[in-house]
């Protein structure tokens, strides 16, 4: 076991799954000589050749709309987009084309692209630049979503999702880049998608969350248990495809729940599952489920973003707002 | 920049033959050319009867699009389409029933070749045309042979995907052709709306080959095109091909093009007719005859018919192909989905 941060668990994986297939290539704007702005690549041009390590030019869509073709080509592109706030330019390509190549050749042309993208906010970075959109996304069918929040899944989940035969996008939360540190098992280690994590057990409340919200609702759950309250939290770490049976046993023994994310509120990937939730769990609830979220606000200056993502005040706040229901 | 030609619109020969094309190609050229007009005729015939779905008609750029098949290697080359390219398509071994299938809707029209060098067409104007980039792209990185050969219209070259893929194409210098079909018309906006500039001359900006070619002469189509894919084989690079041409019937069947195409300019455009033209040069080469095309038109006639046989075999649509080839396993979310869709279908 070694202790790394989230930045370098992701370095890792990409240079062992380079190391280990021919094929696997990273493409992006800076990921070259530069090793991305966040470092994440950083090394591997060297290691690998700008022909398997690639500066693209400025071009979002094109960088998705290449990938897709480089993986018909029998390649298996990993596309690092800068900052997720940009992917909106290459939405298209992600929602129209990736998602639905498989399915409309009927299995001819399967996609095994893997897009990295720094993912929410908390960094005090330049406006459109932050952004959390997975709702948008998990609505673009064909696609699967995984965000980790430690070091070990980020290594665990980036290297299933380059094996993977089907698109992932690995969403990496800014916040945890370098405050996120724990120890990555050595080897070959895999997180297969579609399975959530109980990040902290426990029975009076489930919080269910992803990425970076995952840390703030394991501080909220310790605040919580000076209290006496006991915290189960689950971390989602793959919405799509969606551990529904982990939700619902966390919630059932619980019978209280709250989602959180750092997204707009409205029609956030919470409420998908607080659908699911009052779906699987209906008998079980004692308490409404609580929803937090950013607020239906574009994403907001850097100095007052901390005030719109929910941080580990309003996730203790909900906390005894659910159990004194 | 005057569009390259080799044949006048009278069928004069006013260039070189192109090199590589032996007299049953040529007459392979107008047979394909010409199963494009009786397809047109048939196909919006069926639209009219309710046993298609909306057809794009390709009348007038038969000549566009086979010259630049033709000119092409389909045993190691793959072809990346748009929706109008259904010669090029026929050329890469789509079956015809096939094709019609995916006019009807039907989920069986999906299939592709098993060969994999035909593309799925594009209905998302030029989001294909970074695809063509990558996947000639990594041919080159694996050290395949091949090229790839991308369609798309005037109006799908005003997308910011086909500015993107020209510009990686440039600097990545991968083995790809862009064949823009410029038919004057997006649906009812007309060039001059389109673009201030010359289509083709958008390749000197992003540092690849560019020419300009009439689009209704077939050989110099495939002169072009030949050109164009001696340069991506020797590492030299993509090309951009403007095929200057006219779309002579409607966008599409959903489409009434007499409510602004000025008559006299389309009765103009039929004068340039690409058929006409190639089989007037043919038959003055004594390659064709009214003997020969009345053979071949019965043969394409035969063979539109057994496409519709087939496409009748096909049976109605299946419905568990909703749910099929979404992932390569189908999560259990999904399966959720589709055990209670497949309760409310069986109980109906």
């Amino acid at each position: 076991m070694a202790t790394m941060s989230m930045i370098e668990a992701i370095r890792a994986a990409l240079h062992e799954e380079m190391a280990a297939d021919d094929r696997v290539m990273v493409l992006g704007e800076d990921v070259g000589k530069q090793g991305g702005v966040f470092r994440a690549t950083e090394g591997l041009q060297t290691e690998f050749g700008v022909e398997r390590v690639v500066d693209t030019p400025v071009a979002e869509a094109a960088i998705i709309g290449a990938s897709i073709g480089l993986a018909t080509a029998g390649m298996v592109p990993v596309a690092e987009l800068q900052f997720l706030g940009f992917a909106h330019q290459a939405f298209h390509q992600i929602g129209f084309q990736l998602g639905r190549f498989r399915y409309r050749t009927l299995g001819r042309f399967p996609l095994q692209v893997t897009i990295r993208a720094p993912y929410g906010g908390g960094v005090h970075a330049p406006e459109l630049h932050s952004d959390a959109f997975e709702a948008m996304l998990a609505n673009a069918p064909g696609i699967k979503i995984v965000a980790p929040s430690t070091a070990a899944d980020a290594k665990g989940l980036l290297t299933a999702a380059i094996r993977d035969p089907d698109p992932v996008i690995f969403l990496e939360g800014l916040k945890g880049y370098r405050l996120v540190r724990d120890e990555v098992p050595d080897g070959d280690h895999t997180v297969p998608s579609g399975e959530a994590r109980i990040a902290r057990e426990g029975d009076d409340v489930s919080i269910l969350a992803w990425s970076y919200q995952v840390v703030n609702a394991l501080e909220a759950a310790e605040r919580a248990a000076e209290e006496g309250i006991s915290v189960e939290v689950v971390d989602i770490r793959s919405l799509v495809p969606l551990d529904e049976d982990t939700i619902a046993a966390s919630v059932s023994k619980t019978g209280r729940c709250i989602t959180v994310e750092e997204a707009p509120r409205t029609a956030g990937f919470g409420a998908e599952l607080v659908a699911t939730v009052q779906e699987l769990c209906f008998l079980d609830l004692e308490a409404p489920i609580l929803r937090l979220a950013g607020f239906d606000t574009p994403y907001p200056m850097p100095l007052i973003e901390n005030d719109y993502i929910p941080g580990p005040d309003r996730i203790f706040d909900a906390i005894r707002r659910t159990v004194e229901f | 920049m005057e569009p390259q030609r080799i044949l006048d619109a009278d069928g004069t020969l006013v260039g070189e033959v192109p090199d590589g094309l032996d007299d049953d190609q040529l007459r392979g050229m107008l047979r394909l050319m010409l199963v494009g007009r009786r397809l047109d005729q048939k196909a919006i015939a069926l639209q009219r009867r309710g046993k298609l779905g909306t057809y794009a008609p390709l009348s007038g750029q038969e000549a566009a699009s086979v010259g630049s098949s033709f000119a092409m290697d389909t045993s190691v080359d793959r072809l990346v389409p748009q929706y109008r390219e259904q010669l090029a398509m026929l050329h890469w071994g789509l079956p015809l029933g096939t094709y019609l299938l995916q006019r009807y809707g039907h989920p069986k029209g999906a299939e592709l070749p098993e060969h994999g060098r035909l593309y799925p067409q594009q209905v998302a104007l030029a989001a294909h045309a970074p695809h063509a980039v990558g996947l000639a792209w990594g041919m080159k990185l694996l050290g395949e042979e091949g090229v790839a050969i991308c369609h798309f219209g005037d109006g799908a070259s005003s997308e910011g995907d086909a500015h993107e893929a020209m510009n990686l194409a440039g600097v990545t210098k991968a083995p790809v052709i862009f064949v823009v079909q410029n038919n004057n018309w997006a649906i009812s906006v007309p060039l001059k709306l389109q673009t201030a500039g010359v289509i083709a001359a958008r390749a000197a900006g992003v540092g690849i080959a560019g020419e300009r070619v009439d689009g209704n002469d077939v050989l110099a189509m495939f002169a072009a095109t030949r050109r164009a894919r001696e340069r991506a084989v020797a590492g030299e690079g993509a090309t951009l091909i403007e095929a200057v041409t006219y779309r002579l019937g409607a966008h599409t069947t959903a489409d009434d093009p007499t409510k602004y195409i000025d008559p006299e300019e389309l009765e103009q455009a039929r004068t340039r007719d690409p058929i006409e033209r190639f089989r007037t040069w043919l038959t003055s080469e004594q390659l064709w005859d009214d003997e020969r095309e009345a053979t071949v038109v019965a043969e394409i006639d035969e063979l539109i018919e057994q496409a519709t046989v087939d496409f009748d075999a096909a049976g109605p649509a299946d419905k568990a192909a909703m749910f099929e080839q979404v992932f390569a396993e189908e999560p259990p979310r999904l399966t959720r989905q589709r055990l209670a869709y497949e309760s409310e279908w069986k109980g109906a």
